[in-house]
Parts: C-alpha cells; structure tokens; sequence
C-alpha cells in the first residue's frame, strides 16, 4: 500500500518530537479526485473538454525530476509523489513524530489563465483535501489554494475556508502574475490579516514571465535554481509597496526559498533603502527589521555545503532566532539520510526551529493547541 | 559613522593607489559622437529614436532618484552632464583618488539593445572610436571598453577583432539583459572572439530585453528595480555555468561590474546543492558550478556591501575570495563608491592594496 520501495528505505527520517513541519506536499492524484466538487457547469467542461485527461503537474516540478520525490519516497504503479496519506504517514509524519504538519498543494489549479477555471479547480482542491487529508488525520492542516489572480474570487474562497481553522495559512506561488506586493493583491492580505491567516509564498511559477530578468533559460535546473531569486524580488516587492506598513499584523512566509541568500538579501535591501528611501516614505523601518517581523522561512532545502554552520550564520546575520521554521518539504528530495535539520544546533535554536516558532507564526495552530489541552 | 571611525579605516600616511574598473563617460552632446557615424544613422536618430523594448523612447522605465543617477556635485561648471568633462572628472576623482587606471564604461544609447540590430552595430563602432579620441588620446590613464552589439553576433564579433589588438581596450562590455540568457549558444561566437583576443568579458548591470526584472512581474519602484540587479547577476551566472559556457571555453574569463557581492557564496553554494541533484539533465557539466566560477569569473567591488559589522565583510570576502575582488568607484554615480570608505572593516594595507589595484593589475595586465 505505501509502496515497495519502503523496504529499501535506507535511514528513515530522524525524530522531532513535536515537530511542526510547515511544508509537506499532497498531490492530486488526478483530475477525477476532484470532480466530485465541481458545480454543474464545470463537471461538463470536465467532460467536454476531456480536462479529466490533462495532466496539471507544474513545470516548476516535473513528476519525474529527481528533485520532485526522494527516491525511497516513490509510490508503486506510477502513482504520483506525495498522493498517498498512508505513504506519507509512513514516510514522516510517524518517524519524525510529528504534531502537525502543513499540507502545501501544488496543483496546476492556481495557475490556469481563466480566473473562472483557477477558481472552480481551486476550490475543488480545496475541498478534497479537507475531505481525504485534513479528517483523516487530525495532525494535519492545509493552506488554502486560490486563484491569486483574480482577488474577488481569491477572497471569497478564503472566506469559505475561514471557519475551518484546520486552514492555516494561504498558499500563493513566489511567480505569479504580478509582483507580490502590488495593490491590487491587498483585498487577499486584507482577509488574511483579519482572519490570522499567514500568506505562504511557496517556490514555483505560473510562467506569464521569463524565470529572470536574463530571459527564458534552457534547462530545468537553472529554473529551480532562480527560485531563490524570485522570493528576493518579491520580499523587495512587499516591502517597497508599503504592505506590512498597511497590513501590520501580516506574516509571509517564505517556503523552500534556499535560505543562504538572505544575508546578501538584507544587506543590500537595507543599503538601497538608505539610498532611495524618499521614493518610499511608508517604508519607514530597514528592511531588515520589516522582515524580522513579519517573514519566517521554512528551512529545506539549506543551501550550503556546511548547514549547520550555514544556519548559526544566518541567525547571527539576521539578529533572530525566531525567522526559521523546521520543514522536509516531502516528498522533495532536499535532504539525504535521516537528517532533516542539521545536528548540533544550540538547544534553544533547535526548539525555537523545531516548533516554538511555527506557534509563534500561525495563530491557528495555537488555538488547535489550545483545544487539545482543554480536551485533555 | 563618525568622522573618527573614518579616519581610523585609512591612516593619513597611507597613500592611495586607485585601479577603478567603472567609470561612466558621458556626450557633452549627441554630436560628439557624429564624426564616427555614418549620416544615415545620424538621421535615424533624430527621425526615429532609440528603438528599445520598453515604455520611453527617450527615458528609462523606473526614473532613478537623483538626475542621471549622478553625484550632485558631478555636474560640469561648464554644462553637459555629469561624466562629459574630462577635466572635472581628473580633479574631482582621478587625481585625488589616486587613480592610476580608469576603464570607461559608457552605458548611453544602450547600442547592444537596440532592435534595429544595424543601427546597435553602427552605434557600437562609433562610440567605441569616440572613447579613444575623446577620452585615451587625452588622458592616458584611461582605457577604453570594447562595446558590442551583441545580438547581431557576426558584428559583434567584427568589432572585437578589430578592437583587439588595441592595447587601449581592456574589456568587452556587455549589458546582462540580452535577449536570451547570455549563457546561450547564439552568444558563443562572442566568447569564443573575447578568448582569441584575449580580453574579459565585462556584464555590467543594464541593458533592456522586454523581461520584467522579476519571474513574477514588473517592479513599481526605482528601489526595486535597482535591488534587482543582484537577481540578473545571478541569473547571467547561472546560464554561463549551466549552458555549459565555462566548460566550452576554459580561458574565457568573466567580470561581473556593479552587482554587489553579498550574493555569491549562496548562489554558488544553491548551485551546487542543485546540480548534484539534477546533474543527469545537463551531463556537459564536468563538474560542480562553483568550480568554474572560482577560476573564471571576477567581481567588481562597488556597490560595497555593508553588513552588520566589519568581520562579517571580511568573512564575505573570504567566502568570495580575496583575488576575485577588482575595485570600481562607479564614477560619477550616486552610489560613487570612495576608495578610503568603502571597506567598513579593519583591512591591513597588503589586503587593501590587493582590493584596490593588486588584482586589477594583474587581471588585466596593467
């Protein structure tokens, strides 16, 4: 059932008890999982069209691609990475004795051109992961999926989600179709301030652009690789736009960003600001400070051959022991072995890491904390 | 920072010995440049202007926050815009600062984004001319860039031919936003001249392509657009790495000018971490990226990062590595870098001879 590679999974992952682990990725496992919650209209389209046959897998990840599943995390008979909760129960929610986890979708549903399709197939989405994740194992929670590009709509589904406090946060990808902190996205920070929602900023593009400003690069691996580049810009984006100024009870969090550019990213935004601040009268504190209190970075992958270190450099740089949240980004091959956070990290980093902090970032976990102890 | 602090950085005894790798040439007038152009394009000019992939014919797309981006005492008494007198420029920056090389970097016309590929040539050869007469010829502490229309390879390559048995020129000048990622193959004429005429080849920040400077859209503010080099710098490295460009051409060697610093160990480091993973899609890497870039690929100093304390730029440096660092002051520019400020850290004077014209020197064969 979870597969036969399980048999050779070489080092199952390492315990984190209590771990809240703030990126775990369910997958469709194809369009017909969702048809269920399709109004009329788009169960028609579904049939019309043949949608049921298209294979809505990002270019931002090949099914196939090495970095898209750990090897000894692969289903059997093709299935697709990350579709099985048994598979995932097996493969790190029980090793890694985790309290919750954090269900990021990535699904071609967020990224159709018609704002009227993203809607139906978001919500469907939506839907099916409340029924076959969320009330299947109480550890989970799930951001919600949105049409980004169409803000009315975007709202209305966030409110739909609104009451479910197993929704946590809400899920945009760090390339859309406009620069995150534009105005016209505020409606959707407006809702998530109000409803203790955290915007999660995962990896990934809708390509209505080149990956870079440099243009349409060839290979798959420069296209993840210019990831990290894009949550600098965007974080540039929020910042510069005023958003935390307008929405100050707003949390981003930044996920499978690479971590290590940070230090170069606060540096250089905090000397720019310095420089060109009059254009920007509303951002009013460095950059560095606006991050400090309203971004929080998931930590797979880390790039740096040295991660440990890597890590205890980033805190010094940043001046902060709460930005970082644990994540193993499953079923994506970042880490190999059982190690999902490096080891030696001081005791209080590492529990700040592990849990304190992803308390601290989403106020719903807290509340569903909260109701477990009560219950008790 | 106070004046004290300053004066500690650099004892006065010390005496500077400056190799600034970018400094910005300016046209006291657009006629200037007519003795090298042939009529039509002069009259293609004044009909049709500048024929970009952006908004302005005239201006660019994010106004910068002071006019021409420039210093605000780098205006000449006599008029033209800041960088057009050769002799404010000696006065206020070559002599005082102890400049013994300056490389000009002239950025105006954008010749290589042109879309009318013949008139980005002919631009190209002008200016190029235009960079000896007016400034070599009469200031022998200047060096001149080869600029290349590097979209029309076959004339790119010309120019670089013809420019490069002139020990005047110490670089090729290419502006990051190409049409395609510059690790292309359609560049790879361009290196393959740049390594046969044994020259580096210069990206320094600019150039227009019609991308946005983010995956995700346009940027509102010149504050964003100007913290976006950093990204295309990446990106221009990532495609040189990936393409295979440093595999093909072992003796190419790369400048990166005006990107800043604080980004390379990470991006080196990502890099890396992704192609052991995914090294099966591109097997004519031999091996890992940052491999390459630590042989082939250089660093222009300004803007100088300013990280939390002293020991933490020196750290940078050490992850960068101190021989890839060449000095630029990026004359007469706001963010004009000065030689005794710049490095906020202790340096002793063998490690700030090494960053202000020890590897210039050698990298060029000064």
């Amino acid at each position: 059932m979870v597969g036969n590679r399980q048999e050779a999974l070489r080092d199952p992952v390492r315990s984190y008890p209590g771990a809240i682990d703030c990126d775990l990725h369910p997958a469709v496992p194809g369009m017909s999982a969702l048809v269920p919650y399709l109004d009329d209209y788009w169960r028609e389209m579904v049939a019309v069209r043949a949608l049921d046959r298209l294979n809505l897998s990002l270019t931002s990840y090949p099914q196939n691609a090495p970095l898209s599943c750990r090897p000894d995390w692969a289903l059997d008979q093709g299935r697709k990475p990350g579709s099985s909760l048994a598979a995932m129960q097996a493969h790190i929610l029980k090793p890694c004795q985790s309290r919750f986890g954090i269900l990021n979708c990535l699904y071609g549903a967020q990224v159709f051109h018609s704002e009227d399709m993203a809607a139906a197939f978001c919500r469907a989405a939506n839907d099916w992961i409340r029924d076959e994740w969320l009330n299947r194992d109480p550890r989970l929670r799930a951001s919600i999926m949105i049409p980004a590009h169409n803000t009315e709509l975007a709202v209305a589904e966030i409110e739909r989600r609104a009451d479910d406090d197993r929704f946590v946060q809400i899920l945009m990808l760090v390339s859309g179709e406009t620069t995150l902190g534009r105005r016209q996205l505020w409606p959707i920070y407006q809702a998530a301030e109000r409803l203790g929602l955290p915007i999660g900023v995962h990896a990934g593009s809708a390509y209505r652009y080149a990956p870079t400003a440099a243009g349409w690069s060839s290979y798959y691996v420069e296209d993840y690789i210019a990831q990290s580049c894009a949550f600098e810009s965007q974080l540039q984006s929020l910042i510069s736009e005023g958003v935390f100024a307008k929405f100050p009870g707003l949390k981003v969090v930044a996920i499978e960003s690479g971590l290590t550019w940070l230090s170069g990213f606060i540096w250089r935004a905090d000397k720019t600001w310095k420089g060109v601040r009059a254009e920007v009268p509303w951002v009013t504190r460095a950059p560095s400070e606006i991050i400090r209190n309203h971004v929080r970075f998931t930590v797979q992958p880390i790039d740096a051959p040295d991660e440990r270190d890597a890590l205890l450099r980033l805190t010094d740089h940043l001046k902060s022991d709460e930005l970082l949240l644990f994540s193993t980004d499953y079923p994506h091959w970042q880490f190999d072995g059982d190690v999902a956070l490096p080891d030696g990290l001081p005791d209080s980093l590492f529990r700040k890491i592990v849990s304190e902090n992803a308390l601290a970032t989403y106020p719903r976990l807290a509340k569903a904390d909260h109701a477990l102890e009560v219950a008790q | 920072m106070s004046t004290l602090e300053l004066e500690r950085n650099t004892p006065a005894r010390y005496k500077l010995r400056v190799i600034d790798c970018d400094i910005h040439p300016a046209m006291t007038s657009w006629t200037e440049v007519h003795p090298y152009l042939e009529k039509r394009w002069i009259d293609h000019l004044s009909v049709y202007g500048s024929h970009l992939r952006h908004a302005f014919s005239e201006a660019l797309s994010h106004p910068r926050m002071s006019p021409d981006a420039a210093r605000i005492d780098a205006y000449p008494d006599e008029g033209g815009p800041p960088g057009s007198s050769l002799e404010l420029m000696r006065t206020q920056h070559l002599d005082p600062n102890g400049v013994e090389v300056g490389m000009l970097i002239p950025l105006r016309w954008n010749p290589g984004s042109q879309r009318n590929l013949d008139f980005g040539a002919a631009l190209t050869r002008a200016m190029n001319t235009w960079q000896i007469e007016r400034w070599v010829k009469q200031e022998p502490r200047l060096r001149a860039s080869v600029l290349v229309a590097q979209e029309d390879t076959v004339a790119a390559v010309a120019e670089i031919d013809a420019r490069g048995g002139d020990p005047n020129f110490t670089q090729i000048l290419i502006l990051p936003r190409t049409d395609e990622p510059l690790g292309r193959r359609r560049y790879w004429p361009i290196f393959e001249a740049a390594v046969r005429n044994n020259l580096p080849i210069t990206i320094h920040v600019g150039g227009t392509n019609g991308h946005p400077s983010t995956g995700g859209g346009w940027a509102s503010y010149y504050m964003e657009e100007h913290h976006s080099v950093a990204q295309t710098m990446q990106a221009v490295l990532t495609s040189l790495v990936f393409e295979g460009v440093f595999e093909r051409f072992p003796a190419l060697r790369i400048v990166i000018m005006e990107g800043g610093l604080g980004w390379i160990p990470s991006i080196k480091a990502r890099m890396d971490k992704h192609w052991s993973r995914l090294r099966s899609e591109v097997p004519h890497l031999k091996r890992p990226p940052s491999e390459y870039i630590d042989e082939q690929v250089w660093f222009s100093t300004q803007p100088m990062e300013e990280p939390g304390s002293g020991a933490e730029l020196i750290d940078l440096f050490d992850r960068i590595g101190w021989d890839r660092l060449l000095f630029s002051t990026d004359y007469p520019h706001w963010d004009f870098d000065d030689p005794r400020y710049a490095f906020k850290a202790n340096l002793t004077e063998a490690q700030r001879d090494q960053l202000l014209h020890g590897n210039s020197r050698r990298f060029y064969g000064l």
